[in-house]
């Protein structure tokens, strides 16, 4: 009698230990699917290239340089970029638009605001940028333009903006992309690793 | 170490600057295969900074020497995938 209860006992741990493995061997098996889900969620995610979005916002000849200037770089390293090109930032994309520079305002510039503020003032400083540009042998902002279409940047026009400044599509760079908003812009800015508004 | 370099194409970027010397870099080494060495000239100082820090973050791509000869900068960029 008491050999069959020591035997019973020793059924039971084994029964025991058995379904204890077997819980384990299933809580392994769990987490190791859980896992690859994971890594291929984080895969989709990363897509083995880093993102950028650039909110370009201004219209000036100065301030045209930096998004481009990032933009084309970015391309560069194989980064999926975007620039998002609203408000003054479209003029950027308007392919026979002057861009100018204003000298007012900037204590930077050789000229008192009192002075900068007179007619034709832009046009001069604009002038007097574009030489120190060309003796300095930095691209043009229309070189800068094609370039970053050529490396396959991203440039995108806000459609809102087209209209409200009643902007005519064809008058923007072959390759730019229309017919975007705000949402759009949002979303990609969320996947990406660098956002910065110019 | 120059000489030993087995050069397959140079590309000219004189008398341009930044961003020009690293966009054209990149355009000139997707064109490359595997193993073939790219030469850069270069005027821009900033050249030496930029090539070697897009060389490092670049898949596919290994600086292999630069130097530096007066106002000219050279940069030797292998393609390695």
């Amino acid at each position: 009698m008491s050999t069959d209860a020591s035997e019973t006992a020793d059924e039971m741990a084994d029964r025991d230990e058995q379904s204890r493995q077997a819980a384990n061997e299933h809580d392994v098996e769990a987490l190791l699917e859980r896992i690859e889900a994971l890594e291929s969620t984080v895969d989709a995610m990363e897509d083995g290239r880093k993102k950028m979005t650039i909110v370009a916002t201004q219209g000036t000849f100065d301030m045209a340089y930096p998004p481009l200037i990032l933009a084309s770089t970015a391309a560069a390293f194989d980064w999926d970029v975007v620039v998002f090109h609203t408000f003054w930032g479209l003029d950027i994309l308007h392919e026979d638009r002057e861009l100018k520079l204003s000298a007012v305002g900037n204590p930077n510039m050789p000229v008192p605001n009192a002075i900068a503020a007179v007619p034709g003032m832009d046009r001069l400083t604009t002038r007097m940028m574009k030489n120190r540009i060309e003796k300095n042998d930095t691209a043009t902002i229309d070189e800068l333009v094609e370039l970053s279409l050529e490396m396959g940047v991203d440039l995108q026009a806000c459609q809102m903006t087209i209209e409200l400044m009643d902007y005519d599509e064809s008058d923007f760079y072959d390759g730019v992309t229309t017919g975007v908003g705000a949402a759009t812009a949002l979303e990609h800015m969320a996947n990406s690793d660098v956002q910065l508004l110019v | 170490m120059t000489e030993e370099l087995d050069i397959t194409e140079t590309l000219d970027v004189t008398g341009v600057s930044c961003p020009i010397p690293v966009v054209k870099t990149k355009q000139a080494t997707d064109g490359l295969s595997e193993g073939e060495i790219l030469e850069v000239v270069a005027t821009d100082s900033g050249s030496m900074s930029d090539i070697r820090g897009w060389a490092e973050s670049t898949d596919g791509v290994t600086l292999l020497e630069q130097t530096e000869d007066g106002d000219e900068y050279r940069h030797y960029v292998e393609k390695t995938a």
